[in-house]
């Protein structure tokens, strides 16, 4: 076992285990901190996969951004409800039904396929590549995600305004 | 490890994060299974583009993940007005379309 080996291993047990906590936990700030655990294992894995400024964009983001807006909805609307927020799931047993046949179905197609099992080398400064890339040609993806993000923010800030 | 250990660790959590969004009654339970299942899309995308020797899946990933933090924010604006109106972030209260 190369060390490679082991650390897939263990960030998929700590990958699988806290998003089981993140849906399965009754109190909903537990479940927001298992996620933040979550994405952070998601950030390692992409270590694993030689993705070193993902893995720090997802910390950032992800782990950084996302958990805080979350807290802070969750803190907003508890607030204003006056009690905390219990967390009741419905429908447990047809829900793992559906998740468990989806597993099985993907995991089976997964199993009949040729994948490869070595990566092919990637040549130069994959940092750099990405920006490159970004750059010249995803230069309109790029501006549109741009447009996109004004958007979210205006639509989030007029969405969230004080009342009249 | 291979491709294929990469893609059914993906597959594991979009399920599980599936599991939530089926079973959570909660809007925000409902928004961290979303983002459990994005996450999941993401792992795939960098796996197919370490083993491809190619850079694409990188690229969308990083657009991936700007989409989500969009995501995020509309869908928590909407959970916040959402309380705002109807006192409520259950899903099952929230049938205002119901005729």
């Amino acid at each position: 076992m190369t060390l490679s080996v082991v650390a897939f291993w263990v960030l998929s047990v700590l990958l699988v285990g806290s998003a089981l906590a993140v849906v399965l936990s009754k109190n909903l700030f537990h479940a927001v901190l298992w996620l933040a655990l979550a994405l952070t294992g998601t950030a390692g894995v992409f270590l694993l996969l030689n993705a070193e400024f993902l893995a720090a964009v997802q910390l950032l983001l992800y782990a950084g951004g996302i958990i805080t807006i979350v807290v802070f909805a969750i803190v907003v609307t508890e607030r204003l409800i006056g009690e905390r927020l219990s967390q009741t799931s419905r429908g447990l047993g047809s829900g793992a039904l559906v998740a468990a046949a989806l597993l099985a179905v993907i995991v089976s197609i997964l199993l009949q396929r040729q994948l490869p099992s070595t990566p092919l080398p990637q040549t130069g400064d994959l940092t750099r590549m990405l920006g490159e890339q970004v750059l010249t040609t995803y230069v309109l993806p790029f501006e549109l995600l741009a447009l996109l993000m004004l958007a979210a923010m205006l639509g989030a800030i007029y969405f969230a305004r004080p009342e009249e | 490890m291979g491709l294929q250990a990469y893609l059914i660790l993906a597959a594991t959590v979009f399920c599980i994060g599936l599991f939530g969004v089926v079973t959570r009654r909660n809007t925000i339970g409902i928004l961290l299974g979303i983002e459990l299942m994005l996450n999941a899309v993401n792992i795939n995308l960098v796996a197919f583009s370490h083993f491809s020797g190619t850079i694409t899946g990188m690229v969308f990933t990083l657009f991936t993940i700007c989409i989500t933090v969009s995501e995020a924010a509309i869908g928590l604006a909407l959970v916040i007005l959402l309380f705002r109106v109807r006192r409520t972030v259950m899903a099952d209260h929230l049938d205002l379309l119901k005729g």
